[in-house]
């Protein structure tokens, strides 16, 4: 209508504008639609750790990562891709499966972590054993009980590929593959899974029509309150690592001071991020808990003493944990719900190619 | 004296000319940098390294032992003159492996010309290329010098044998050194001083640097390393920094320098 009125007042001068829009129109469209996902740094997120300049988001690469993500080639036994343990539609953690499944269905000894905002993690895995997003995936590569495998043989295998090397060469203009280019072309896409659409982010963002509920707003104020600074930023971890008072000893898995060989390391963890959460079950680095009613129970009154426990879990009383009343359960259940990110688990740029 | 006027101007043209072809002659002939080669020679004591076939006996102790593998990064090298400048070399890595000939031979290009007076180097991989992702070259992650799980370049390595003796079986040993962060930062740095003449870097010098680099040192330094009670290393981790206190100490040592 608009348009209509427009057109009639400066006929000549809002042609060449209608041309100009309905020119630009489409392409904007397509341009949308070929947009990597996660090129866009979310507002209420801090300073990433991979900068996009790092490695800046390309369309032809993030597909290339993305088919290398789902690639089960990548495995010794060619059966298990990233994407067999990391599943887009829980947050690209494993459904259901306690600890990580490998290779001859062999059994890691932790549970598989969502993959999401990596782009802001400085230290990845449960250990915090690797420390940059690019050759991170050597890890899962070459365990025994993962994917078991050497980059050498991966490197042959891709090399072996007709149209891999063409992906490849268009993109690095030099051949053969290489563990360089392999490990940029994987980590576009793995710095791609940004989670940041969740109905709490429309509303800290203060997008219009989103609003949150009386009891998600209280569950919020008590995460504030109980929850932080563990779970604190818009990335909901404070990426430290914790021990969160599981156990008494750490003879089955001594977590950071696997990796930093020091005894007060033993028994923490990396503190998880609790966007998607209710999607990621099952909890904590062994998933040993089932439900996230079983992990606020385990705060209130399940928590085990240990040297390291982590001084933030022993009250002034001397009691352990953090006490929470069925009401406030309640109403942080309600609060985390609130960080399911639907967008982010169907979008199907991220998904295998069908 | 006295010219004519055209004298004047045809002797101030060939002047002027020649002087601008001097200059560029000059510029030709005086570049401001030079090359330098760095020849690693790898010994065991007073013998050359020779891998798995000769059988070398640990001065700590005297236990007999073959070396099958001898690996490390040299990173970050910085040459110094006398004046107390220095010139660092930009993107600094080089994998030396005494199973690779070519290796040995450390090749630096566009070095400033001068007269130096020692050289450092950092044994291993500094901290920021640690954790700085994919690379290529001497830091590529396939060059089996990269722990996954752990991740970080393994800065030495040096394997081998233990030949049996009465007091203890035949076993094999690993000593993997990495790890830069505390308390078990395993990054050294090397610094030697060239003992009886300068490097001279030049347009017509092209100097070659010779180090010997003595494997017993590895056994021999100021934490001694007994081969039949050592557990190994190969993870950050004390042991990892007591193999790289060893090599740090005496290790690397200026043999000669050719001056060419």
């Amino acid at each position: 209508m608009r348009v209509f009125t427009s057109r009639t007042l400066t006929a000549p001068l809002l042609g060449l504008a209608g041309l100009l829009v309905t020119s630009c129109q489409p392409d904007a469209d397509i341009l949308k639609q070929q947009a990597v996902p996660g090129d866009t740094l979310p507002s209420n997120f801090p300073t990433p750790a991979y900068a996009l300049e790092t490695n800046p988001p390309d369309r032809a690469t993030f597909e290339l990562g993305r088919t290398l993500f789902y690639d089960p080639r990548l495995s010794r036994t060619g059966d298990v891709s990233c994407g067999s343990c990391h599943q887009q539609s829980v947050a690209f953690a494993h459904a259901d499966h306690r600890v990580s499944q490998g290779v001859d269905g062999l059994l890691g000894p932790r549970n598989t972590p969502p993959l999401q905002n990596l782009r802001w993690r400085r230290e990845l895995l449960w250990d915090g054993g690797s420390k940059n997003l690019e050759t991170m995936p050597l890890a899962p590569l070459t365990n025994p009980v993962e994917m078991d495998e050497t980059l050498g043989n991966v490197l042959k295998k891709l090399n072996a590929d007709a149209d891999y090397r063409r992906r490849f060469a268009k993109i690095y203009g030099r051949s053969p593959i290489d563990s360089y280019q392999f490990l940029r072309a994987l980590a576009q896409f793995t710095a791609a899974l940004t989670s940041a659409n969740s109905r709490y982010d429309h509303y800290v963002r203060g997008e219009a029509g989103r609003q949150l509920s009386a009891p998600e707003l209280r569950g919020r104020a008590l995460l504030a309150q109980k929850c932080t600074p563990c779970h604190s930023t818009d990335l909901f971890t404070d990426e430290t690592y914790r021990n969160n008072g599981l156990d008494r000893e750490f003879s089955a898995d001594s977590g950071r001071a696997h990796i930093t060989s020091v005894v007060q390391d033993r028994g923490k963890f990396k503190v998880p991020s609790l966007r998607n959460v209710t999607k990621t079950a099952p909890y904590m680095h062994d998933g040993r808990f089932a439900t996230l009613a079983e992990v606020l129970a385990h705060y209130d009154h399940g928590v085990q003493p240990s040297p390291t426990l982590d001084p933030l879990l022993r009250r002034p009383n001397g009691q352990l944990g953090i006490p929470l009343t069925a009401q406030e359960q309640a109403d942080l259940l309600a609060f985390l719900e609130t960080l399911t990110d639907t967008e982010f688990l169907q979008d199907r740029r991220l998904a295998e190619r069908q | 004296m006295k010219f004519s006027l055209p004298t004047f101007w045809v002797a101030a043209v060939v002047t002027v000319f020649s002087l601008a072809s001097c200059n560029d002659k000059e510029k030709e002939a005086q570049p401001t940098v030079g090359t330098l080669d760095i020849e690693m020679e790898h010994v065991v004591g007073n013998r050359a390294l020779a891998l798995n076939t000769t059988t070398y006996t640990n001065p700590v102790s005297n236990e007999q032992f073959t070396v099958s593998r001898f690996n490390y990064y040299v990173s970050n090298i910085r040459l110094q003159k006398a004046d107390g400048t220095e010139y660092p070399q930009p993107e600094s890595y080089y994998l030396v492996q005494e199973s690779d000939t070519e290796s040995k031979h450390l090749h630096l290009k566009d070095v400033p010309i001068g007269d130096y007076t020692g050289i450092s180097f950092v044994v291993g991989v500094d901290s920021a290329r640690n954790v700085a992702g994919a690379q290529t070259g001497a830091l590529d992650v396939n060059n089996n010098m990269f722990w996954d799980w752990n991740s970080g370049y393994i800065f030495f390595k040096m394997e081998g044998n233990l030949v049996a003796s009465s007091a203890y079986p035949a076993k094999s040993f690993l000593m993997h050194v990495g790890g830069f962060t505390k308390p078990y930062n395993a990054v050294r740095t090397v610094k030697l001083t060239f003992p009886s003449s300068n490097l001279l870097v030049g347009a017509d010098h092209s100097p070659e640097l010779h180090l010997r680099i003595d494997a017993l040192k590895v056994l021999n330094g100021p934490q001694p390393i007994q081969l039949s009670t050592f557990r190994g290393a190969h993870m950050p981790g004390a042991n990892a920094v007591q193999v790289a206190n060893n090599y740090a100490a005496g290790m690397f040592l200026v043999d000669h320098i050719n001056a060419n």
